[in-house]
């Protein structure tokens, strides 16, 4: 089945062109009136071309059917050469058979459904590739290729084109380390969970024979088979809790794992002796069943726990692989683990530095938003520094290397992310610690009660204390918010909030400081032209020149373009503006420097137009034509349209608002006051660095969420207490925040806060509900009133009711 | 009753042929990416 996308132009309900591709709005300046598909980018228009050529259509159908806003990625034309280089294979790539090599990539843009179609069709689009399986959640990617037919570098050309910029999954040892230990943690459950069941079924046919008088042959075998199984989940599968307490205890430390195996080792030895005894009462069942339910809670927050680990590595991914180095009058691509200081390497234009040094020889402007978080171009001539993992826009500059890898302003910075992730403070976990102080109470209970028994009447003594026991079990206690963590969290990401562990619905339950990027979160995060002063009429003839240029100041003026328009001689002077010749007149657009150098007479009050864009925090672009200056545009970023009344929510619901950015104190202010935020909570033209310093310092008060979408947020969202990374931001930023939210904008910080404080409620609702169950029963258990078939009915219907509890109730999303 | 002498050591002998095969998939790598085969399976080739 192949389903063609409508060959006509598709259009917005505001009658803008949208992208054959991405759906996005095409830029005025790039519409062509007589083709069918039309593209916002040469990216978009490579991807559509390979994925049509190769009868793969259906991807769009596909997209179309996940409901998916974000849309298709687009190719980066990157020539991959450094994927041929043999220390580049040494490192990542294995061989599987004869010639066959296989090896994992992390893809960037893969989000949905589809992308899992797209990708797996790789064999069709290159030749030579035998297999290509993707792990949706993690987006890595398993090549399996004939190294005899097909290069690595063509591979990675192919899955580029197809939207997708690849970089090798660095770090596979840890990765295979952790991924064993994911295996043998789930066999361990499936174990205890196996004997548990069995174990119960064997203990119910026991109670009952109470009643019918059992064969008393036929009880023994049932003793001896559930001794049996349940020894299997002890010494297997909860061997765990033996093994730590040990450890406790030869440190001379208390831990939560020592109530635990103590009470599984008297219950153990206690049932064993009974059964070889012959008569009295087991507690095998409750004791496999209390394995089952403390690993189970375990599973569920250490697979979140190896979620944010393997995210965190992948940040590493995402680092420039390759440089192009100056060797004589050669260029060549190495990988950029090659690369000494001292080296000299060429940048081109839309490249990315692969490592910190000074332009020696060439101009251009740098989109440094890696570490700045704004996309204004900065312009760099010989002599200015750059770091690496900033972006080249326009011209080719050569640069002498100065520190490279782990030495480069972002290797510090991934590092200072990692340092954050790892000190944060370690949430204790809840269940285990509750469990943990419950059975300790519980021992000490059944002590009074054996001493209370043995004064009283010393042949029941033991059945009654240990009766105790097993009518406690604390697995509605144990399963209770380990359950209404899982299902909140399900929820949250079906209404598009993904959340990376269960703590953080603990700390959001609570009110505290917000820290907000400005940047993409409070703001579009795209220049737009937000006024005009002068001539109206001159706007086509502007947005005709700037379509010549790719800078993002020209593309939001280029967006402006009406009809056609011939341009010649245009010529652009890199971080001041541009120059030509449209319709036959001279027309400059550019910088107020760069015109008024230029130009002399003006029709517009400059004085009052400049100021006025310096008020409301706008950057002024000047207009001239024949030597006029006929218009001021100021252009700027603009606020969203739900982030005040997002912020006011927030307040009214005890959180303090400020703002954290990159960007120049006075912008900064401007955008916080037009959302309601006192210039003193605003802070600006802060580094990566600084945002940590602030954060850390928040951190001593109380809970500290940090909202941002940029790498150079990443390191202040990992440090804060809750670090959320919003819709559209970059990975890395995925990658070091505990929430991401998949729409734009702040109202679903807003969902977040509200479904954690329902979350928590529910959490607190299933702790009474079983500690309730567990104090009556218990009471009742030391006054020796409680058989064990009311002990075997009751039980589950807690863990039921717990179960119940969590699955039907409210928590994101609204409705259950 | 002396039938369950033979089919209650029956039954676990069947549980552990099924726990050895949910051990065998897990080492396997089965359960590794969980996410991925729903999304495959319903995307027939063309």
């Amino acid at each position: 089945m192949t389903t063609l996308r409508a060959p006509s132009l598709s259009l917005d309900s505001r009658g803008e062109v949208l992208c054959t591709h991405c759906d996005q709005v095409v830029p005025d300046g790039l519409v062509r009136d007589d083709a069918p598909d039309q593209f916002c980018c040469h990216g978009c228009e490579t991807a559509y071309g390979v994925i049509h050529s190769c009868g793969l259509e259906r991807y769009y159908a596909l997209v179309d059917a996940a409901g998916e806003k974000t849309g298709p990625a687009k190719s980066t034309g990157r020539a991959y050469a450094e994927f041929d280089d043999p220390a580049f294979h040494t490192l990542y790539v294995r061989k599987s058979g004869e010639g066959v090599r296989s090896t994992e990539l992390f893809l960037e843009g893969v989000h949905c459904s589809a992308c899992v179609w797209l990708v797996e069709r790789l064999p069709r689009v290159v030749p030579g590739v035998l297999e290509a399986r993707l792990d949706v959640r993690r987006a890595i990617v398993r090549v399996r290729w004939d190294s005899s037919r097909v290069a690595l570098s063509q591979v990675a050309k192919g899955i580029d084109a197809l939207g997708y910029a690849s970089f090798p999954a660095r770090d596979a040892g840890s990765r295979s380390r952790r991924q064993a230990e994911d295996r043998r943690r789930l066999i361990h459950l499936a174990v205890s969970g196996a004997c548990a069941g069995n174990v119960m079924l064997l203990a119910l046919a026991l109670y009952a024979g109470l009643f019918d008088a059992m064969d008393p042959v036929h009880a023994s075998l049932f003793r001896w088979t559930s001794m049996a199984i349940s020894l299997v989940a002890l010494l297997w599968p909860g061997a765990a809790f033996f093994r730590s307490a040990w450890g406790a205890l030869r440190v001379r430390s208390l831990h939560l794992d020592v109530p635990i195996a103590l009470a599984l080792a008297a219950g153990a030895v206690w049932s064993i002796w009974t059964t070889v005894r012959g008569h009295g009462e087991i507690y095998f069942d409750s004791l496999s069943v209390l394995v089952f339910a403390l690993l189970a809670g375990r599973f569920v927050q250490q697979r979140q726990q190896r979620w944010s680990a393997d995210s965190v590595e992948l940040l590493f991914s995402l680092t420039p692989t390759a440089a192009r180095r100056v060797e004589g009058d050669t260029v060549r691509e190495v990988p950029v683990e090659a690369l000494a200081a001292g080296d000299l390497v060429e940048i081109r234009a839309g490249d990315s530095c692969p490592a910190d040094g000074v332009v020696i020889q060439g101009r251009s402007a740098l989109d440094q938003s890696l570490l700045t978080g704004e996309s204004r171009p900065e312009a760099v001539g010989e002599g200015s520094a750059v770091a690496a993992g900033c972006v080249n826009i326009s011209g080719t500059i050569r640069v002498r290397v100065e520190a490279t890898g782990e030495q480069t302003r972002v290797g510090r910075l991934m590092r200072l992310v990692e340092e954050c992730s790892q000190r944060r403070a370690p949430i204790v976990q809840f269940a285990d610690r509750m469990s943990g102080w419950f059975v300790a109470g519980m021992l000490g209970l059944a002590t009074i009660t054996l001493a209370y028994w043995l004064w009283r009447d010393s042949s029941k003594a033991v059945d009654h204390a240990v009766a105790l026991l097993v009518v406690t079990c604390p697995c509605a206690l144990g399963l209770g918010t380990p359950l209404a963590i899982t299902a909140a969290l399900g929820r949250a990401a079906r209404a598009g909030m993904l959340i990376k562990g269960g703590e953080v619905i603990q700390r959001l339950s609570r009110p505290g400081v917000v820290f907000l990027d400005k940047t993409g979160t409070i703001t579009g995060g795209r220049m737009e032209v937000v006024r005009w002063f002068g001539d109206e009429s001159a706007r086509p003839l502007a947005a005709a020149l700037e379509s010549q240029s790719n800078h993002p100041i020209a593309k939001a003026i280029a967006s402006h373009a009406v009809g056609e328009h011939a341009v010649r001689d245009a010529r652009q002077t890199v971080g001041a503006g541009i120059e030509g010749l449209v319709d036959g007149r001279r027309v400059l657009v550019g910088s107020a420097a760069f015109v008024r150098s230029r130009v002399e007479s003006s029709e517009v009050d400059l004085s009052s137009a400049l100021a006025e864009c310096i008020r409301q925090g706008l950057t002024p672009i000047l207009l001239s034509i024949d030597d006029r200056v006929v218009a001021v545009a100021g252009l700027g970023d603009r606020v969203r349209k739900d982030s005040i009344a997002a912020i006011r929510e927030l307040r009214s619901s005890g959180w303090s608002v400020k703002v954290l950015s990159g960007d120049h104190p006075d912008i900064v202010r401007a955008v916080a006051s037009e959302v309601g935020i006192s210039s003193e909570d605003a802070r600006g033209g802060l580094s990566p660095e600084d945002k940590v310093a602030l954060v850390r310092e928040a951190g001593s008060l109380g809970t500290v969420v940090m909202v941002g979408d940029g790498v150079n947020d990443a390191a202040a969202l990992a440090a804060a207490s809750v670090g959320v990374a919003v819709h559209g931001g970059a990975e890395a930023s995925l990658a070091a925040a505990d929430v991401y939210l998949n729409r734009p904008g702040l109202s679903g910080l807003v969902d977040l806060i509200d479904g954690s404080r329902r979350t928590m409620r529910v959490i607190k609702r299933n702790l009474a509900v079983s500690s309730l169950y567990n104090l009556s029963a218990g009471a009742a258990a030391v006054f020796g009133l409680v058989g064990p078939l009311l002990a075997a009915v009751v039980m589950p219907i807690s863990s039921l009711t717990v179960t119940a509890l969590s699955f039907r109730s409210r928590s994101f999303g609204g409705r259950p | 009753m002396s039938v369950l002498f033979i089919v209650v050591p029956l039954a676990f002998v069947l549980a552990g042929v099924f726990v050895g095969l949910f051990i065998w998939a897990a080492r396997d790598g089965q359960y590794d990416d969980v996410d991925t085969p729903a999304i495959r399976a319903i995307q027939d080739d063309d």
